[in-house]
This record gives structure tokens, C-alpha cells and sequence, in this order.
């Protein structure tokens, strides 16, 4: 005798427990199949780009850390190197070396709310998460001391960081680094050696190199399918070409290898805040740049950086205004989102999840 | 090792020869920049061309820019080649403010689906040729494009 089954469509979200943000996926299923997906969003729309349009340069770097709010320091970045582009700046050694420092504790931290949420996901409920929490905190307090805040940063702006670290700042940098040596060991070896982990994760939705690079993907993502594309070394900026680092990559693509080059990524962010730490100089930390940015009409910048999620990126036009004309965001997370339905698709609902947490996609970004 | 730029006057002949009557030759001088300005009509043309051929092999769609200057609007593509080391930027013009459409190039990148379905969402710029040309940040039946230049909120 023959089952007969029916196709059913399930709203999932707009919000959702373990919450990446607001967001919706229409999933049509056959039983646990996933037969049809279409990703919804637009539930945290602010319209960045046109309150940018209203502000002055310096004003914006504010709501750029509001994009990516795990990430806020790299998207500083990401649009002080637009403006420095167009003002053509130069910003100082000092200045560098801390914009690369504080990028590179951004990236751990935000890599480590990403892995966290996966395992959650998996259903490992609260201990990995707030072992990976553990950590994340003591990188915000240390941008509690640079700047006093711990999510919406503001550190950077146009030609360099506002402040110098305070002579605190560095004793609290190397004790972090030398505890979260262990941690990381720790969280290593309770998730790349979790039987559970590898079961739930090896093989199941493979992303083939071809389809990521047709659908405009970046960052991790990009990596974990097998092209070593990283642009702190193909356009470096800031400090990235001063410092020795190596750029993961896996050949499958699936959830495991995602997953497994953030894991990997830390390590290499280590690297890059330690040679820092070595190389940094007293000096300015920023260009002699007016308070009220005015750069020539006419002129454009297009500003990316390597953020966690992927190519970040501030397109900015001037028509010799104290605003910019048009700032348009380049957001890896929406993009990204692209290949959702090709991952998804014929695969089960148990893994849905797991998979969508995978791609690391943060809803500040994805919606601007 | 740095991304090269390749100049839109160096591609021009190149493609005005395997695209006939594509290169914009109106854009006033001081505009033309980097960019390879090709007329609207020949955008997915120029496009294929650029993604499919072996010296350009421009196989990344980085972004899908657009941009209000009032009197008309401004479509900005930016590409690169992993395997040459190289980008480059397509532009076109679009006169005028009303009824404005660009042929889709969601065939050649799927990564152009939400960023084309962004841009006729909050600019109004319909491309042709897309399969599921609706709002993506805002609901059906919200009036107006928000990041016009003459809109107020």
C-alpha cells in the first residue's frame, strides 16, 4: 500500500527562536522534503541609504554600525575607507594598525556568534553558545575601553579611529589573548571533534564552486566552497599588507566547511592582532581631516572590505555637499542569501535550520 | 598582488566589435571615468559578453549600483575576474524619470535577483527579463520609490 502524500506550505518565521534577526521563509514541503523556498525579508528596513543621504560624512559612520550589529568595528571600516577614497586621505600609521587590530577582534567575535548559533541550532542548547559568549565578551570590553561602547562602536571615523587605545587597553589585549588561546582550544576540540557536529553537518547541503561564484557569493561562504578569494589580500587596505596571514579554505562546501573555515578564520585574526600588537608605533591616530567633510562634486568611491559575513562594500557619490549623494551598501548577508533556495532545496527540514545558520546571515545587514 | 583595472576606453572597441552599437558614445567628457559606458538596450548583451569571453572573463557580479542625478539615472556594474586578477565597471545612462526599464541580467548572475528586485523597489527601475520582478524590501502597494530624489517620506 502507498502513502499519499501532499505538499504543504509552512510559514516559517518572521521571528524564530533562534533568532538571526526577523526574518520569514516560505517552505513548501513533501512530507520533511523541502520542495520550494522563498526567503522574505524587509521586516528591519530602516533605509540606511537614504537617512545617509541626510547626514553629514561623519555623521553616517553611525549608521554603519547599525548594518551588521555583530560586525559594527568592519563596517566602520568599510565606509571610512570609501570616504578616505574620495577625500583621497591618507591615514596614519597608528591609525591603521588600530583599525586593523579592532577589525580583527570584530571578526573573532562575530565569527563566534556565528559558530555558536549554529551548534544551537544543532540543538546543543545554551553550554557552546555561552562558551563562545564567554569569549566574545572580553573582546567587548576591550571596545569598552577604546571607546565606551560594546556594540555600536563608532571607533573609526574618515581618516583614522577617534581615540588612541588608553595604556590599559594593551595589558587587557594581551591577557585576552593569551586566555582565549585555551578557549579556542577548548571550543576546537568540543565542536571539530563532536561526533554529533560532523554527523549533523559533513555533506549536507554542498555548495559547488561554480553556482557560489554565479550567484555573487563572498566571505566564508565563498571559501568553504574551494576559491581562496580574501580581499585583505587581494586589495589590501589598512594594515593587511604589513601582516603574514593565511586565508582557509575548504573543498565541499557544505555545512561542515563553512563552518569550519570561521573556526579556522580565528585563528588566522590571532595572528593578525599579535603581529600588530609587535609592529604598532606611537604616533597620530588620525588625518588632519575637517570636521565638516566636503570632497569634490563629481566624485566616487567604491570602499570594500573583508567583513565577516563577506564583501562589504560603500559606494559613495559626492556633489560637493557635506552629505553623501548616494551611499549605496554593497550587504554580503543579502547577497548571500541568493543561494538559500539552491541549498535548501531536496534537502530535509531537520537541517533547514542548521543550513540557513551556515551562511551566517545577519537581518541588520540584509535589510539595511 | 592588486586588482587591475581594466579602463572602459581600452574595452570599448572590443565590444562595439562583438556587440554592434552598444558603447555609449554621449557621455560628456569628465564623466567618463573607469567605466565602460554602454547603452541601456545593450546592457545584458555587453554583459554576456563580458562574463563568457576568455581574455575578459568577468564571471563576478560584485554589485548593481543605482543612482538618482534627477535629470536621469545611472546603473553601475561592478565586475571581476577571479581567475584573471582584473575588474571593471559597466555603466549606462537612463534618461528621464518615468516608465524606466533596463533588460535583467538575472540570467547570466542569479546574484543580480534581490539586488535588481532592490533597485526597481526603491528606485523604480524595472528590468526586463526578470522572473520575479516585485518589492523586496517594502510590501506591494507601497507608493513611490523611497530612494528617489524626489521623494518625501
Amino acid at each position: 500500500m502507498t502513502i499519499r502524500t501532499e505538499p504543504m506550505t509552512v510559514n516559517i518565521g518572521p521571528q524564530h527562536p533562534s533568532t538571526h534577526g526577523v526574518f520569514r521563509l516560505r517552505v513548501t514541503f513533501d512530507g520533511e522534503e523541502i520542495l520550494q523556498v522563498e526567503p522574505i525579508f524587509g521586516y528591519l528596513h530602516r533605509g540606511t541609504e537614504k537617512l545617509a543621504e541626510e547626514r553629514n560624512y561623519t555623521q553616517v559612520v553611525t549608521l554603519t554600525d547599525r548594518l551588521d550589529y555583530v560586525s559594527s568595528m568592519i563596517n566602520n571600516q568599510a565606509y571610512c575607507l570609501a570616504v578616505e577614497k574620495l577625500l583621497g586621505a591618507e591615514v596614519p600609521m597608528r591609525g591603521k594598525y588600530l583599525r586593523t587590530l579592532t577589525a580583527e577582534l570584530q571578526r573573532i567575535a562575530a565569527h563566534l556568534m556565528g559558530i555558536g548559533f549554529i551548534i544551537q541550532d544543532l540543538g546543543a542548547l545554551g553550554t557552546p553558545l555561552m562558551y563562545c559568549f564567554r569569549s566574545r565578551e572580553r573582546i567587548l570590553d576591550l571596545f569598552e575601553m577604546l571607546c565606551g561602547a560594546r556594540i555600536t562602536v563608532s571607533y573609526m571615523r574618515p581618516g583614522g579611529v577617534y581615540f588612541d587605545a588608553p595604556p590599559e587597553f594593551w595589558p587587557a589585549l594581551d591577557q585576552f589573548l593569551l586566555d582565549f588561546e585555551e578557549e579556542y582550544r577548548e571550543l576546537e576540540q568540543l565542536l571539530l571533534e563532536n561526533e554529533i557536529v560532523m554527523v549533523r553537518t559533513r555533506g549536507i547541503s554542498p555548495l559547488p564552486l561554480d553556482i557560489a561564484i554565479n550567484c555573487s557569493v563572498s566571505g566564508p561562504v565563498l571559501r568553504a566552497s574551494g576559491l581562496g578569494w580574501d580581499w585583505r589580500k587581494v586589495e589590501p587596505y589598512d594594515a593587511y599588507d604589513l601582516v603574514e596571514f593565511d586565508v582557509p579554505t575548504a573543498e565541499n562546501g557544505d555545512n561542515y566547511d563553512r563552518f569550519w573555515v570561521r573556526i579556522q578564520e580565528i585563528r588566522q585574526s590571532v595572528r593578525i592582532i599579535r603581529q600588530c600588537v609587535e609592529q604598532i608605533e606611537p604616533g597620530p591616530v588620525r588625518a588632519e581631516v575637517p570636521l565638516v567633510l566636503r570632497p569634490e562634486p563629481g566624485v566616487e568611491a567604491y570602499g570594500r572590505v573583508e567583513a565577516s559575513k563577506g564583501e562589504l562594500a560603500f559606494f559613495l557619490v559626492s556633489d560637493g555637499g557635506i552629505s553623501p549623494y548616494r551611499c549605496k551598501i554593497r550587504s554580503p548577508s543579502l547577497i548571500n542569501l541568493t543561494v538559500t533556495e539552491h541549498l535548501l532545496v531536496g534537502w530535509k527540514l531537520a537541517d533547514m535550520i542548521v543550513t540557513l545558520g551556515s551562511v551566517d546571515i545577519n537581518m541588520g545587514e540584509v535589510d539595511r | 598582488m592588486a586588482l587591475l583595472q581594466l579602463v572602459g576606453a581600452s574595452l570599448s572597441e572590443r565590444i562595439s566589435a562583438f556587440v554592434p552599437d552598444s558603447v555609449d558614445e554621449a557621455v560628456p567628457l569628465g564623466r567618463a571615468g573607469e567605466a565602460l559606458w554602454v547603452k541601456p538596450a545593450a546592457i545584458a548583451d555587453v554583459a554576456a559578453f563580458m562574463q563568457q569571453d576568455e581574455e575578459l572573463d568577468l564571471r563576478y557580479l560584485n554589485a548593481i549600483s543605482a543612482i538618482d542625478f534627477v535629470g536621469h539615472f545611472e546603473l553601475v556594474y561592478h565586475l571581476t575576474s577571479f581567475a584573471r586578477g582584473h575588474k571593471a565597471t559597466m555603466r549606462a545612462r537612463l534618461p528621464g524619470r518615468d516608465n524606466l526599464s533596463a533588460p535583467s541580467v538575472y540570467h547570466l548572475w542569479r546574484g543580480a535577483d534581490f539586488q535588481e528586485r532592490e533597485i526597481w523597489d526603491l528606485m523604480g527601475i524595472r528590468f526586463e527579463g526578470h522572473p520575479n520582478m516585485k518589492r523586496i524590501m517594502l510590501w506591494e502597494g507601497f507608493e513611490g520609490h523611497p530612494l528617489r530624489k524626489d521623494f518625501v517620506g
